[in-house]
């Protein structure tokens, strides 16, 4: 069966190693021209068994399929693979240097040769992979896991050699971030299927991705794209029939909000802590200094072991704000991203649908064509028109199945995302509170060491 | 649990401290003879009215007990009292209370009262709470500060005879102390300028004694440390502060999130925002008994060791009028014209001279005696609240945890 997969994919996915061109809206469906079994509409009871459907070959099906064949495979141990992104290092200099980091791959999955194996790639390499996936299953539904942002300003000072905390702290942020995206996209059952994700992981050698870079030419027109699609998306008037994905979109616009609320919390959290870090830290040194020129001993003594325990306590507010920002400030950047191409996909499914709409009304245009022709007796013209005729039918019929099957697949994505959502946030939050259980013993820790210290004074 | 008591939802965050704020900076004994403090205080628009209350067993006092209403200007009256009378001259004079300064907190519930329409019901209920604390925080404080000052004014053998002070605790008339106008505030801006710059002469000369000597030396650099240190201090503090700020929140918009979701993760949101709220409140005290022992400690013992430099200077300058009196007489004899006054003056210089010094040496050992002991005492306070506020955190946290590990 797998052979079969393999063929078909490559059929489907012929493009799949060619360079990235930017996503046009008449992108060709990659869906088999074969009408699926019935036109109904997208109700959750379609999506229980899908296997009664699998005797044609239209692709959807093959990644139901695939992916039940996979837990079969796997016994249920489905997502055995862990990703890890370590070891950033410079390559090249000035500002042609770019950071290479190792992605490793542990898995018992047996698609891939090795169970353990690791790449080197660099950040563009991540973009391009991501473009990739983004151009292949954003418009049919899935929601792909979006990129870490670039930073030119953040780059820029690696490139150019800066040696700071701020470079660093600037390449820690990065390495932990393509790590998540990573993580995240090969949670995905479908996208673990992609062979380009697969080459991405698995292969020593990359084609540069090009056009990715954010001045380039690509990219400008790629800014320009993504506005002309808000401009249209505000002219998009849809007639939702179905109150689910109405309610959904609302549940999404209302979740980010609230994130991006919090998010900004979090960060003001984030600044302060850093900030008391630094006057802890200064206030050590004052107290030692204070602490010297006491003239009473035992209290001057006293004054330099507050001294010590200040600047213990300044390393923790350090370690605390490093566990906001990489726990509980990044789970939330994330997410926002990731609502953000949630609602992007949601938003193919309305294009979809106009492109039903407008294949409807030409059909309409089209047969009054051929009234019209008929009236005024012009034979040839009319063949003509019932050829149109035929055409246009077709790519209605194509277009509703496409808007079913785009439904569909959102419906069967949402309910992972949130599945996924409601476990991420539980086990992120979970650690970040175990680190501010660990903050809270190192203070007991320390004052306990004062206390005697401070009776001592006599 | 014990360790959760104090942890109410009022504002009050200072309650158990009140009664030992009388002491916070100074080990005191209060003795029956004469007991001063501060029983009540209302804060009106833009001034603070304080009830000062005496007992006292000693005759001069019409009463054994009374009180009366006295404003910030009138302490100040009282203590600069003190700093004109010459007679005071050889003693540390008990700094005076920093006038009370609620604009800060003003401003902001102004701004939060202007800001109501831009948040939810319940977070403007939360910073109103949080604003009204601070508010509170601060009132307290200065009727601390005022109640130590008269505290240590009761406790000084000498101070507490003066007239002036049985008149600002027995009269029950408004003293009509006014503020200093401005031509008294230019006075006194000059007089000060004077004052530093005669007390750099007069440190330039070396003191015989080693003693004094090294006084001198000691209280320098240690106003100067105390000074960085006091600063340091309550940016620390107000760092903390606003990190504590920041859990308020955080913990609102876990509830705003716990109450929208649609998932599962609803409880979790709800109990996780239950506990930043929680743990918030521990942090904002950490912070207010930071503040309290530490940095209200360093500020007081900064202003008493400028008070004890003071008191340096009125000696050295004592020291500089004896020996320029003493050159004086030299040149009267020489001259044979006016001895005897010169030979008075000389006198009266050097009994002032050594009056000063007699008395300033037991006060500077005294100082040591009380700085010692306040430190001691508000270090421990300090350990022993920190080691509590982290356990009942820690406690907080590991309940929280047990119960969202189980839920999931």
């Amino acid at each position: 069966a797998e052979v079969v997969l393999d063929d078909d994919r490559e059929d489907l996915f012929a493009e799949a190693t060619e360079e990235v061109s930017l996503d046009s809206p008449e992108r060709e469906p990659i869906l088999s021209s074969e009408p699926s079994p019935a036109v109904t509409p997208v109700t959750p009871t379609t999506l229980i068994a899908p296997r009664i459907e699998s005797k044609s070959l239209s692709a959807p099906v093959i990644f139901d399929r695939s992916r039940e064949e996979i837990e079969e495979e796997a016994n249920g141990d489905v997502f055995d693979i862990e990703i890890g992104v370590s070891d950033p290092e410079k390559v090249g200099d000035g500002m042609n240097a770019y950071m290479a980091y190792r992605v490793t791959t542990k898995t018992s999955l047996s698609m891939f040769s090795k169970s353990e194996f690791s790449v080197k790639r660099r950040f563009s390499d991540f973009l391009g992979l991501h473009s990739k996936l983004a151009s292949k299953y954003l418009h049919v539904g899935y929601i792909v896991p979006p990129a870490p942002e670039k930073s030119i300003v953040g780059m820029t000072k690696v490139k150019v050699g800066k040696e700071d905390s701020s470079s660093t702290e600037f390449v820690e942020k990065r390495r932990a971030a393509l790590e998540r995206y990573l993580q995240r996209t090969v949670k995905h059952p479908t996208l673990l299927q992609d062979p380009d994700l697969r080459q991405f992981l698995e292969s020593s050698e990359l084609p540069r991705a090009v056009n990715t870079q954010a001045l380039s030419g690509a990219g400008i027109l790629r800014m320009v794209n993504k506005a002309a699609d808000a401009v249209n998306k505000m002219t998009i008037k849809m007639n939702e029939s179905d109150a689910w994905f109405e309610e959904k979109q609302q549940q999404f616009e209302n979740l980010d909000q609230q994130l991006r609320k919090l998010h900004a919390s979090v960060e003001a959290l984030v600044c302060h802590r850093k900030e008391l870090s630094a006057n802890t830290a200064a206030f050590a040194k004052s107290a030692a200094m204070l602490g010297n020129s006491e003239d009473h001993t035992a209290l001057s003594r006293a004054l330099s072991q507050l001294a010590e325990v200040e600047e213990k306590i300044d390393q923790l507010h350090q370690e605390q704000a490093f566990a906001d920002f990489y726990m509980f400030s990044e789970l939330l950047s994330d997410y926002i991203r990731l609502i953000a191409a949630v609602k992007g996909v949601f938003d193919h499914r309305m294009k979809c649908w106009q492109k039903w709409e407008d294949a409807q009304i030409t059909l309409l245009k089209k047969r009054e064509t051929e009234a019209k022709m008929m009236v005024a007796n012009k034979p040839d013209k009319i063949q003509q028109a019932k050829n149109e005729i035929r055409e246009w039918e077709a790519k209605v019929q194509q277009g509703e199945r496409d808007f079913e099957q785009i439904s569909k697949t959102i419906r069967k994505e949402v309910g992972r995302f949130e599945k996924e959502r409601v476990k991420d946030f539980k086990t992120v939050i979970i650690k970040y509170l175990e680190s501010l259980v660990q903050t809270q013993q190192q203070l007991i820790k320390y004052w306990e060491a004062f206390l005697p210290e401070a009776k001592a004074i006599a | 649990m014990k360790v959760l008591e104090g942890l109410d939802d009022g504002p009050d965050f200072l309650s158990e401290e009140d009664r030992g704020l009388k002491a916070i900076n100074v080990d005191l004994q209060s003795d029956a003879a004469l007991q001063v403090d501060i029983s009540d205080a209302l804060s009106e628009r833009d001034k603070v009215k304080f009830t000062v209350h005496t007992k006292s067993s000693l005759p001069n006092f019409k009463q054994n007990e009374f009180s009366v209403v006295r404003q910030h200007e009138e302490f100040i009256w009282l203590h600069d009292s003190f700093i004109e009378n010459e007679d005071y001259a050889g003693y540390i004079i008990p700094p005076a209370p920093p006038r009370p300064d609620f604009d800060a907190s003003r401003e902001k519930l102004q701004k939060l009262g202007e800001g109501e329409g831009s948040m939810t019901k319940e977070e403007f209920t939360k910073m109103k709470q949080e604003l009204e604390a601070e508010y509170l925080a601060i009132f307290k404080k200065t009727v601390a500060m005022h109640e130590v000052f008269l505290c240590r004014v009761a406790a000084h053998p000498i101070l507490r005879k003066d007239l002036n002070f049985h008149v600002f605790l027995e009269y029950n008339q408004d003293l009509s102390v006014r503020g200093k106008n401005k031509k008294e505030k230019l006075e006194d801006f000059f007089k000060n300028m004077v004052k530093s710059a005669d007390g750099v002469i007069v440190s330039g000369v070396k003191d015989v004694d080693d003693f004094f000597e090294h006084e001198r030396t000691f209280l320098l650099e240690y106003h100067n440390r105390v000074k960085d240190a006091s600063a340091k201090s309550d940016r620390m503090t107000r760092s903390h502060k606003s990190a504590a700020d920041d859990y308020n929140r955080i913990g609102s918009s876990l509830y705003a999130l716990g109450t929208q979701d649609s998932t599962d993760i609803c409880k979790f949101f709800l109990k996780v925002s239950e506990l930043f709220d929680k743990t918030r409140k521990i942090e904002a005290r950490v912070s207010a008994d930071e503040d309290l022992k530490l940095s209200d400690l360093l500020k007081y013992y900064l202003r008493e060791s400028q008070a004890a430099k003071d008191l340096l200077y009125r000696r050295s300058r004592s020291l500089v009028d004896y020996e320029n009196a003493n050159k004086a007489l030299d040149k009267a004899r020489a001259k044979n014209k006016d001895v005897l006054q010169a030979e008075t003056s000389q006198q009266l210089c050097c009994q002032k001279f050594e009056k000063i010094s007699e008395s300033a040496k037991q006060e500077l050992i005294d100082f040591k005696t009380r700085r010692v002991a306040a430190f001691r005492k508000n270090l421990v306070e300090l350990a022993e609240l920190e080691l509590k506020h982290a356990k009942g955190n820690l406690q907080l946290l590991q309940n929280c945890l047990a119960v969202l590990n189980g839920d999931t």
